[in-house]
């Protein structure tokens, strides 16, 4: 493509064309591309697993963009997989490309997967070398990547080279000299030539570097390579790691190399392509052999000249976006920072780290912030890659019909109904595969509400398979190779992607419906960092409430929910720290969405304390504290005031007479009238009055404090008395103005508590009659010893037993 | 008072080198108090000079090279040992060095203590030979600091001429293909600031007066240090922000090497104010060192809890007063021990500068992270006695 035919010298065709590459590097891949051009031979060989051989045709469809990945996985085991990313700048895709384009045969040399798959089940820790054994390799989550490295990853070899050119960093040296390398100068063999070189005198120097596995894989390389060579003469081009040529060089005895072969371990494997994105080839999703900058590598392919002028201006560009001010002077003064600063540090061009200071330098005022985003979206980039529809099934689909079979939960077209009982093993199951579902953005299930049963050990799912489904279970491929992997997987992508606080917390309830507990260390991470730095105290308060909620569910479940009582707890005192402020001048809407706030937290407390007694025990102390504060502070709008009196007053913290103080400040002449009527609302509760209906102790304190006004105050009070009462139903209103007259405070005058006796109630417990119906209850709760349903969490059969016994007192 | 302690405090990451080797040169030279770069480090300079082969920019006393050898220090073919001015990121010194060598003005933003001065003055010191050329940015900063004043003396006598002229240090660098300085450029006058745009776009100064003007001559070349913490000054326009290229200073990187400052430069202040001698409080330095890196980094040491951060600096420098003063409320008024006590008052002026803001982020600190930490105790009781 840039006139390599021209460039005089022609490959001498004795032996193999061997052409040793770093994988993805664009310097490589262009040079590869100019090498196949130049030497035009009849056939490809290329490092990757050769049952893969079939899809290679797939690469040349319209619909394949990489970065892709060839994606091995064993039949009866799709949790156990390996992955060979390509991106667009790799030197094996150009190589594909090439031979597709020029009609020539392109083959996988490697080891079959079927060989280095069995491998990692047998040996599960390997030796310390295996560098396809990545440490949470063969377990179901994030099946590692398992490019069989590059050089990069050796860095041992590649540190000695790059130290004897005075280089501090070997990853920088590469660049220097084989990736930033122009095109099309001079020999296009010669850089392989130099490379396989020194790669021998490294090998030479270390030896196999201590893998016994290289050396099989070596010597099935040139097995293959021989056999090319009957088929294809010594017209044959073979793209491999650079440290592999001095092996593929050598000549080996066939016997010897057979024999290193004989009795390898083998599983039934299965190859598809699968999309790949920027972001998982960057070193920073974990997978071994990454590469830290694919957006850069991508870049310095792509252009076809000065890149790092093209690259500033594209960093420009996304600034501007971003709305930041930044000229072409910029840009120009960016270029020339870059240049010299290369100059200044002995390095041919300008690389990453150039470009990057000089993008901080003169475009981001020195600021890391939006250099954070510059890295993010270019430096990696957020390309996804495609694959056609005719690649064959990834194994998510394989795990999920194995799941569906053994949960005999057919996928139906039509819609139905579905109601789990989750302290079945199989409803559980199937509870847990439709949320784990959910969370992959697979609808196949929607949880609708439970008619009858509200408990938490039942569940109910609107089940309805529609065809499209199955395009997005292809597509959730990316995330993992098993439901539960991708599930992790994605869970954890969402976490860190979530805006909002309250997104984070229903993700972590998800995750525990979902049953996915290594997720939940990582939302855990989120969610603190989130909570801790948001200001807004209604998002906390909107937070606390689900997180209590996935708490009191993990209970029934018996997940581990010590971090979570941790968190909730943490979060409880951050919303009393934020709280009191937070409440000061609001206006009416605000002070409304504020109550509710309030309320939720008031019950979340209350369970917290339920939960974890041991993890917080001043917990609740201290929230009664907050309330006081906002019960008297008059910046509080009267609505609060009203609720955070009422919460004392129900929780035993106010005495009646304190409360009756408290109202009458609040409806006192000298308050406003709109916030007199919005304290009542507030004391008196958002239900219309019907609580006013039914707790006679209320209507009392009310009564006793109306019947106190002095008469010439009273017409300044009626205005909003009859503002908070008008907003009640006629039913409530009359029943009300019933109870009124037949006089409330008959029982026990103001100061009636529960003693004041409820109408239609003795005045006290009736012990006898009480014990009576204690037997029934614990036969129902299954309490006594040889009951023939335990109850799961008996810890809440106990607890509504007290309350049983609550309400009959 | 930020500001004077930065002043008096010359830069945490750099105290020992220059105290070091400002001593011998003192003794052999001047009598000032503090010699200025060029003179305490002019045995360094001549031998960086004398092996300097490679190309120097017009006017420049080394290469660039060897510029940034003399600030991260190293040593000579010949065995002399460049002493390090400045220790921090090698990045940062090559990115400021080679600003300068592609005739850009340099801005260097930092909070109050991270060197932005000293950076500064060896910097105009190894490039030009001289870090006098300055200009102290204050908020009373004239224009004419900037450009030119008149003698009016003579102007009246003679009329307007270029004898009657008071060139400012940064016209006297154009003239001369000289390094100037510019100190806290934000605290000067937005319009005051905006006359240096002309300067460094078309790297000339006209004097209408005299139907003249001043071109800079190759090797001009201006620094400017600046507050980035505090917002309350006048921020550059973007016309002249433009014109900078910016290098941030950071804070010292680990605990340690800040508890080491802290206690180094507390020691020399309980000395210089006569305090009577307190037995080691180093537990409590660093108890407020990690506070305050806590804080200021928004995250707690070990990296598992996220914070807020208050809308004080909380530099170095702010540690070092209120542990001296922890030391003389304990001198004076406590029983001689540096405890929690002495240091909860200060602490709290420290972080709560904002009374609304900032007293939630404090609470939030104190129940979040400290009531949990072990050995913290009497720490956090402290705390909660001076927050109530």
């Amino acid at each position: 493509m840039t006139g390599v035919e021209a460039a005089g010298s022609r490959w001498s065709g004795a032996g193999p064309l061997l052409l040793g590459v770093r994988h993805h590097g664009p310097g490589s891949a262009r040079a590869v591309r100019a090498a196949l051009e130049a030497a035009r031979p009849r056939a490809v060989l290329i490092e990757g697993p050769p049952e893969a051989d079939a899809l290679i045709p797939l690469a040349a469809d319209e619909e394949m963009r990489p970065p892709v990945a060839l994606l091995a996985h064993a039949v009866d085991e799709p949790g156990h997989s390996a992955f060979w990313p390509l991106a667009e700048f790799s030197p094996e895709w150009v190589a594909i490309r090439w031979a597709l384009e020029h009609d020539v045969p392109a083959r996988f040399v490697d080891l079959p997967a079927a060989h280095t798959l069995a491998w990692r089940t047998e040996r599960p820790d390997g030796d310390g070398s295996a560098e396809e054994g990545t440490a949470e390799e063969g377990t179901a989550r994030h099946p590692s990547g398992v490019r069989p490295p590059g050089t990069d990853v050796r860095i041992d070899p590649l540190a000695a080279l790059a130290g004897a050119a005075g280089y501090d960093d070997p990853e920088r040296w590469w660049e220097d000299v084989v990736e930033h390398r122009g095109a099309g100068e001079g020999d296009v063999f010669a850089p392989f030539l130099a490379l396989e070189e020194a790669m021998g005198a490294l090998r030479e120097a270390y030896g196999g570097g201590g893998r016994d596995r290289d050396l099989v894989r070596e010597a099935y390389m040139r097995l293959q390579v021989r056999s090319a060579r009957r088929e294809f003469g010594d017209a044959v081009a073979v793209v491999c790691g650079a440290w592999h040529v001095p092996a593929l060089r050598r000549r080996a005895a066939v016997t010897a190399d057979r024999a290193l072969l004989k009795g390898l371990p083998k599983v039934r494997t299965d190859m598809s392509w699968v999309p790949w994105t920027h972001r998982r080839l960057s070193r920073a999703s974990g997978y071994g052999a990454g590469i830290e900058s694919p957006g850069w590598y991508a870049h310095l392919f792509g252009v076809p000249d000065r890149p790092v002028e093209r690259w500033l201006t594209r960093v420009a560009g996304l600034l501007r976006e971003e709305d930041r001010i930044v000229s072409s002077a910029h840009v120009i003064e960016a270029v020339r920072l870059a240049g010299t600063l290369a100059a200044m540090r002995g390095r041919p061009l300008p690389g990453l780290s150039e470009a990057t200071d000089a993008v901080r330098a003169v475009m981001c005022d020195g600021s890391d912030v939006p250099l954070a985003l510059v890295h993010d979206r270019l430096v990696v980039g957020d390309v996804l890659g495609e694959v056609p529809r005719a690649a064959p099934a990834v194994p998510l689909q394989r795990d999920l019909n194995r799941l569906q079979r053994r949960l005999r939960l057919a996928p139906e077209a039509s819609a139905r109904e579905l109601e789990l009982d989750l302290r079945k093993e199989t409803d559980a199951g199937r509870s847990r595969l439709l949320h784990r579902l959910r969370l992959l953005g697979i609808g196949w299930g929607e949880p609708a509400v439970s008619r009858g049963s509200t408990g938490t050990f039942r569940e109910t799912w609107r089940l309805c398979w529609e065809p499209e489904l199955s395009v997005r279970v292809a597509e959730a491929g990316v995330w993992g190779t098993t439901v539960l992997a991708a599930a992790t997987a994605r869970a954890e992508a969402d976490a860190v992607a979530a805006r909002a606080l309250a997104e984070v917390t229903a993700l972590a309830e998800h995750c525990l419906l979902a049953e996915l507990p290594d997720a939940l260390p990582v939302v855990m991470r989120v969610l603190a960092d989130r909570a801790a730095l948001d200001a807004d105290v209604g998002h906390l308060a909107q937070a606390l409430p689900a997180l209590v909620r996935s708490l009191r569910y993990g209970d029934v479940r018996g997940t581990d929910t010590g971090a979570l009582a941790g968190m909730a707890a943490g979060l409880a005192e951050r919303i009393f720290v934020g709280l009191p402020p937070a409440c000061a001048a609001l206006d009416a809407d605000a002070a409304e969405e504020m109550r509710r706030h309030v309320d939720a937290v008031h019950g979340a407390v209350a369970l917290l304390g339920d939960t974890s007694a041991a993890v917080h025990d001043g917990l609740r102390a201290r929230w009664h504290g907050v309330l006081r504060v906002l019960s008297g502070r008059d910046t509080v709008p009267g609505v609060l005031r009203g609720r955070a009196a009422r919460l004392l007053l129900d929780d035993g913290e106010v005495e009646q007479e304190q409360a009756a103080r408290l109202m009458g400040l609040a409806l006192s002449p000298g308050t406003p009238p709109a916030d007199a009527a919005a304290w009542v609302e507030g004391f008196a509760g958002g239900g219309g009055g019907m609580l006013l209906v039914h707790d006679e102790r209320l209507l009392g304190l009310f009564d006793a404090w109306l019947t106190g006004v002095p008469r010439e105050a009273f017409t300044d009070v009626l205005p909003l008395l009859r503002r908070t009462f008008s907003a009640y139903e006629p039913g409530v209103r009359r029943t009300l103005g019933e109870l009124v007259r037949r006089g409330p405070g008959q029982g026990g005058g103001g100061a009636g508590g529960t003693a004041a006796g409820v109408p239609g109630f003795a005045a006290d417990l009736d012990q006898e009659r009480a014990d009576a119906v204690l037997p029934v209850v614990r036969l129902l709760l299954g309490l006594d010893g040889p009951g023939p349903n335990p109850v799961p969490g008996s810890g809440s059969g106990e607890r509504s037993g007290d309350e049983l016994a609550g309400v009959a007192g | 008072m930020s500001v004077s302690v930065e002043q008096t405090s010359v830069e945490p990451t750099s105290v020992e080198p220059s105290r070091s080797h400002s001593a011998p040169a003192n003794a052999g030279g001047s009598e000032a108090l503090r010699p200025h770069a060029e003179n305490a480090f002019a045995a360094e300079l001549a031998a960086l000079a004398a092996h300097d082969d490679r190309p120097r920019p017009p006017r420049w006393k080394l290469s660039p090279w060897a510029v940034a050898t003399y600030l991260l220090g190293g040593t000579l073919p010949d065995g002399t040992v460049i002493t390090p001015k400045y220790v921090g990121p090698r990045r940062l010194v090559e990115v400021a060095v080679t600003t300068l060598a592609t005739d850009r003005a340099l801005l260097l933003l930092g909070v109050p203590g991270t060197a932005k001065t000293w950076v500064s003055e060896h910097l105009a010191a190894a490039v030009s030979g001289d870090s006098t050329l300055l200009v102290q940015g204050t908020a009373g900063t004239p224009e004419e600091a900037i450009r030119y004043g008149w003698n009016y003396a003579r102007l009246l006598a003679h009329g307007p001429s270029r004898d009657a002229l008071v060139p400012s240090p940064v016209m006297r660098a154009m003239a001369q293909g000289m390094t100037a300085r510019v100190e806290e450029l934000t605290r000067i006058p937005a319009d005051v600031q905006d006359t240096l745009i002309t300067i460094l776009s078309e790297k000339t100064l006209p004097i209408p007066e005299l139907g003249e003007e001043v071109q800079a001559v190759r090797g001009f070349n201006l620094i400017a240090t600046a507050n980035d913490r505090d917002r309350g000054v006048n921020d550059l326009s973007s016309a002249l922000r433009r014109r900078f290229n910016t290098v941030v200073l950071p804070l010292p990187e680990s605990p340690e090497a800040e508890v080491g400052i802290v206690s180094r430069r507390v020691d020399q202040i309980g000395r210089s104010l006569d305090l009577p001698a307190v037995p080691d409080g180093v537990d409590e330095i660093r108890r407020v060192v990690t506070v305050f890196r806590e804080l200021r980094d928004g995250i707690t040491t070990d990296g598992r809890t996220k914070l807020k951060s208050p809308s004080g600096t909380l530099s170095t420098a702010e540690a070092i007063s209120v542990v001296t003063g922890g030391l003389a409320l304990a001198a004076h008024f406590g029983d001689g021990v540096l405890r929690a006590g002495d240091v909860a008052a200060g602490i709290l002026g420290a972080v709560v500068r904002d009374p609304a803001a900032d007293r939630v982020v404090w609470q939030e600190y104190l129940e979040t992270v400290v009531r949990e930490r072990d050995g913290w105790k009497d720490f956090y009781r402290a705390c909660r006695e001076v927050s109530a």
